[in-house]
């Protein structure tokens, strides 16, 4: 899905909040949510596909608005109400009042029907691909050509693994893109190295 | 009426929708206290920086295991006594010279090598970086405090799928001839991540 979390690229916004010892939570209810998902993970609640995408799917003025742990909070909690492990209205009752859950969902979909084998150095195109559900192709590198520089081993595919469609693992390639080529005229020249799913990528001449 | 209307409208603080989720995941038999408390501590305390440390540090000193570690990461980080989870298959450790400047982030959510970098700092996750740092990469360095001269060409890695990145820095040229312990103790979480020079 086009969503709000898909960033990269985006204008508008200000500095980077840095500084050098920068912490990684700073509440101890963070520390607790970070846990509880992973508690969740491991029990096979949902996977991390899953969990990303119930992040996707946040109301984007919510998405934008929470923090980092909100958002991980907001995920948990929609996929155990979605998996029958708790309904919306017993957390509401036990937390007392609103609990914003994540939108629905909408269907998978399996790997592309070819896929072709790249080796370093072959010249690559990112599919034209529009799904409505999850997918981890930010859309900058949609319809944009690069360079194979290496191969993964074998994943699943996150667009039917958040879904639980059938499908089969397939390696991801590290595509390296010009920021040129991503955004002309319109980048700080560098290198863009993209982990890309086999079946987001089609040949280029 | 419209006062209680009021009251039910109002959004539960995050406080208290952790300890609903919390209490309900516990109340279905699930030992979740207990592994809160293991996964605190593995956050807190054993995924930290300093692990990604000591293997920069071994890299510099052997390089035998250099060489292991940029041709496969994970087997590599294993000789260490360090461990990935299940799901990240794969690390690219990536080198920086004095003419590559190599640096990590994730787009569309805040993917790291946890185990090793730590859990990521407030301003990887926020909305700044991810936007910007793919685009504006010289401009947002430079805004950080790395002022890199023009020669250094920048190689951003956007985590999007399960393999998981680490830059190894380049060692500071005052520093050859240290001993490991020592050398593990100069070497940064920002510096893994590819934002900050050693």
């Amino acid at each position: 899905m086009d969503g709000m979390h898909d960033l990269g690229g985006r204008q508008g916004f200000g500095k980077v909040r840095y500084s050098p010892n920068a912490t990684a939570f700073h509440a101890p209810w963070e520390v607790r949510v970070n846990s509880l998902y992973a508690f969740a993970v491991r029990l096979g609640i949902f996977n991390m596909d899953e969990y990303r995408h119930a992040i996707e799917r946040m109301d984007p003025r919510h998405y934008l608005t929470a923090s980092y742990y909100e958002r991980s909070l907001t995920s948990l909690a929609t996929l155990c109400v979605e998996k029958g492990i708790v309904t919306k209205e017993e957390l509401e009752r036990r937390a007392e009042g609103l609990f914003p859950l994540a939108g629905q969902s909408a269907p998978g979909r399996t790997n592309a029907p070819t896929r072709e084998r790249f080796a370093p150095g072959d010249r690559v195109r990112v599919k034209l691909d529009y799904v409505p559900g999850h997918i981890r192709m930010p859309a900058y590198i949609r319809g944009k050509t690069g360079v194979v520089v290496s191969e993964s081993p074998a994943y699943p595919f996150p667009d039917a693994h958040a879904h639980g469609v059938e499908a089969q693992d397939e390696p991801t390639y590290d595509v390296r893109f010009r920021s040129e080529d991503l955004w002309p005229n319109s980048a700080d020249a560098a290198l863009v190295h993209v982990g890309v799913f086999q079946s987001y990528l089609e040949r280029s001449a | 009426m419209s006062n209680r209307d009021f009251v039910v409208q109002r959004t539960a603080s995050v406080e208290q929708r952790v300890d609903a989720i919390q209490s309900a995941l516990q109340e279905r038999g699930l030992k979740v206290a207990e592994a809160v408390e293991e996964l605190e501590h593995l956050a807190q305390e054993a995924w930290i920086p300093q692990n990604g440390a000591r293997v920069v540090a071994r890299a510099w000193t052997d390089p035998a295991f250099r060489a292991r570690l940029l041709a496969n990461g994970r087997a590599a980080i294993a000789e260490l006594g360090f461990a990935m989870p299940k799901h990240h298959r794969h690390l690219v450790v990536l080198e920086n010279t004095r003419t590559v400047q190599n640096v990590i982030c994730c787009t569309q959510c805040s993917c790291t090598a946890f185990t090793l970098i730590g859990l990521p700092p407030d301003w990887y996750k926020d909305l700044e970086y991810r936007a910007r740092v793919v685009r504006e990469s010289r401009t947002v360095l430079k805004e950080m405090g790395l002022d890199l001269p023009p020669e250094v060409e920048i190689r951003v890695w956007d985590t999007t799928a399960d393999t998981r990145y680490m830059v190894l820095p380049e060692q500071p040229p005052e520093t050859i001839g240290w001993p490991e312990e020592k050398l593990a103790g100069i070497v940064t979480r920002d510096g893994l991540i590819g934002v900050a020079l050693l």
